[in-house]
């Protein structure tokens, strides 16, 4: 039971990880139709920044917030000077941010080096909670209620706000919301930085997580990140959520029983859903919500 | 008064000429019927007013005011509605939320405009949460014009409305649309005559991307000619 509880634990808190690099990208295809391959360069940067800022002011709460607002700033370089201009192109889009995505990559070494960082937690996340014998980390729950959090806040956000239902009207039918008097290049500005900035706290959150951050974990995320947008359905939020926590949780399991296989399993589930449901578990037209 | 000019609009969609020289005003307060076969350039023009596919030479004016050249957003604010030929309904949204998000950048008295609407088209109010995506044909139709006027009541550029529905619907349309030219000016294209010529103030007959006869639709009715010639109607 105990292996059990922890292992749902850390999946979740994986997963809600996961989630929070899904959800932009899942908002950004589903609204501006572009793969923005350089998500994950985002998330790096939040992950270094965040963990630069901690190490810097001892604030973990600053660390999150700077992480956000660099993750941001970038976002906004990207969207503005190299997505803009490419806009309804699917192949220059996918070699740009590809692009993007290794130039971020690397320029973290400029900043910090090319060896990993080791990252602490801060003091007042530190230890665990025990329960009749179970322990559980305190970090991970502290991720697991930012994420649940976020997402709750994201859920409001997109169905009980104007902008939020112009982005899932948007999500459906782009040229008419401009005939509504919409300006959807603001639109997707928005939609961008809000998916860059939720990349970057996914980073600044992951960094004390996993202890050690790296230049090259920005990619390794961003595909786990590509294979949960796929499996929810490409631009379902709930979608999202959903296919981090199964395979966060299912990840979780099977490193713990059948380790060799762990890698194969995301793309295994992939391939499933693929095959049973080709536009994801949530996957309809137009179910941005 | 002309409420909207097109002059001279040449149009490219990609290699192909659309619009070819096309010039024709709309009258404040009128219906203003453009007919024409398919692929004549009926659409093209809409959406070429609309700014969705501008044109590489000529201009739109709307109240005086040259349009041609501005986002479409921004056409829009200035008080013009559009209709598309494929309806453009947001599937997912419910019909509460798809004439809220047509409020959102109206001008004017919105709540006045959503009231009348509800009363011209009692069906939107019946299914007021329903997701527009599991309206009827018609029904569909219904919100996609009330969307329009509800965003911009000055002109309502109408895209085939009659297309795909039951002769009892369509009807019922038309007489909606004239009821709605007692407070807005209507730019319409339409394929089906009969119906068109019944409601419409003026015409325009397209014909390989340029207007080839326009005048007043009662002398159409009984011009058989050209009626045979551009429309196929014996």
């Amino acid at each position: 039971m105990e292996v059990f509880i922890n292992l749902l634990v850390n999946g979740v808190s994986t997963g809600l990880l996961i989630f929070l690099l899904a959800a932009g990208l899942t908002l950004i295809f589903g609204l501006m139709s572009v793969l923005n391959f350089a998500h994950g360069g985002l998330f790096v940067w939040g992950a270094f920044s965040g963990a630069w800022i901690f190490k810097e002011t001892n604030s973990f709460l600053l660390a999150i917030a700077g992480a956000v607002a660099v993750g941001m700033v970038l976002g906004w370089v990207l969207e503005r000077f190299l997505i803009r201009p490419v806009y309804g192109n699917h192949v220059r889009q996918l070699l740009i941010t590809l692009g993007g995505m290794l130039v971020l990559s690397e320029s973290i070494k400029v900043f910090w080096g090319p060896n990993p960082i080791r990252v602490n937690l801060p003091a007042w996340l530190e230890g665990s909670y025990q329960f009749d014998g179970i322990i559980i980390i305190k970090y991970r729950v502290f991720v697991i209620v930012v994420g649940l959090l976020l997402y709750l806040a994201l859920w409001l956000l997109l169905s009980r706000t104007q902008i939020g239902l112009m982005i899932r009207a948007g999500v459906l039918d782009k040229e008419m919301v401009q005939a509504l008097g919409i300006n959807v290049k603001g639109l997707f500005t928005f939609v961008f930085l809000l998916g860059a900035g939720l990349a970057a706290l996914g980073g600044a959150l992951l960094a004390p997580y996993s202890g050690v951050v790296f230049a090259e974990m920005g990619m390794q995320y961003a595909i786990l990140a590509f294979i949960v947008v796929i499996i929810g359905g490409m631009g379902s939020l709930q979608g999202s959520a959903l296919a981090s926590l199964i395979v966060g949780v299912a990840g979780a399991f099977m490193a713990y029983y059948i380790p060799d296989l762990s890698l194969a399993l995301n793309m295994l589930l992939l391939a499933i859903v693929l095959l049973v449901k080709p536009t994801g578990l949530l996957g309809e037209k137009g179910s941005a919500v | 008064m002309s409420l909207l000019k097109l002059d001279n609009l040449e149009t490219y969609l990609g290699q192909y000429h659309i619009l070819q020289g096309v010039s024709m005003s709309v009258e404040e307060g009128s219906i203003t019927v453009l007919f024409g076969r398919n692929g004549a350039g009926k659409t093209t023009t809409l959406r070429t007013i609309m700014g969705f596919n501008p044109s590489t030479m000529g201009s739109v004016h709307y109240h005086d005011q040259k349009i041609s050249g501005i986002p479409t957003h921004l056409i829009s604010r200035k008080g013009i509605g559009y209709v598309p030929e494929n309806q453009g309904i947001f599937s997912a949204l419910t019909v509460e939320e798809t004439l809220n998000l047509a409020k959102a950048k109206s001008t004017g008295e919105t709540e006045e405009k959503m009231e009348w609407m509800l009363e011209l088209f009692p069906d939107l109010k019946k299914f007021w949460s329903k997701k527009s995506g599991l309206l009827s044909g018609g029904q569909k139709q219904m919100l996609a014009i009330a969307r329009a006027y509800i965003n911009g009541d000055g002109l309502l550029l109408i895209d085939e409305p009659s297309k795909g529905l039951s002769p009892i619907m369509v009807e019922k349309l038309m007489e909606s649309i004239l009821k709605m030219q007692e407070k807005t000016t209507i730019l319409l294209v339409e394929q089906n005559f009969l119906m068109a010529s019944e409601i419409g103030d003026y015409f325009y007959i397209m014909d390989d991307g340029k207007i080839v006869h326009d005048g007043w639709m009662q002398d159409l009715k009984e011009d058989k000619e050209t009626c045979q010639k551009y429309l196929g109607i014996a």
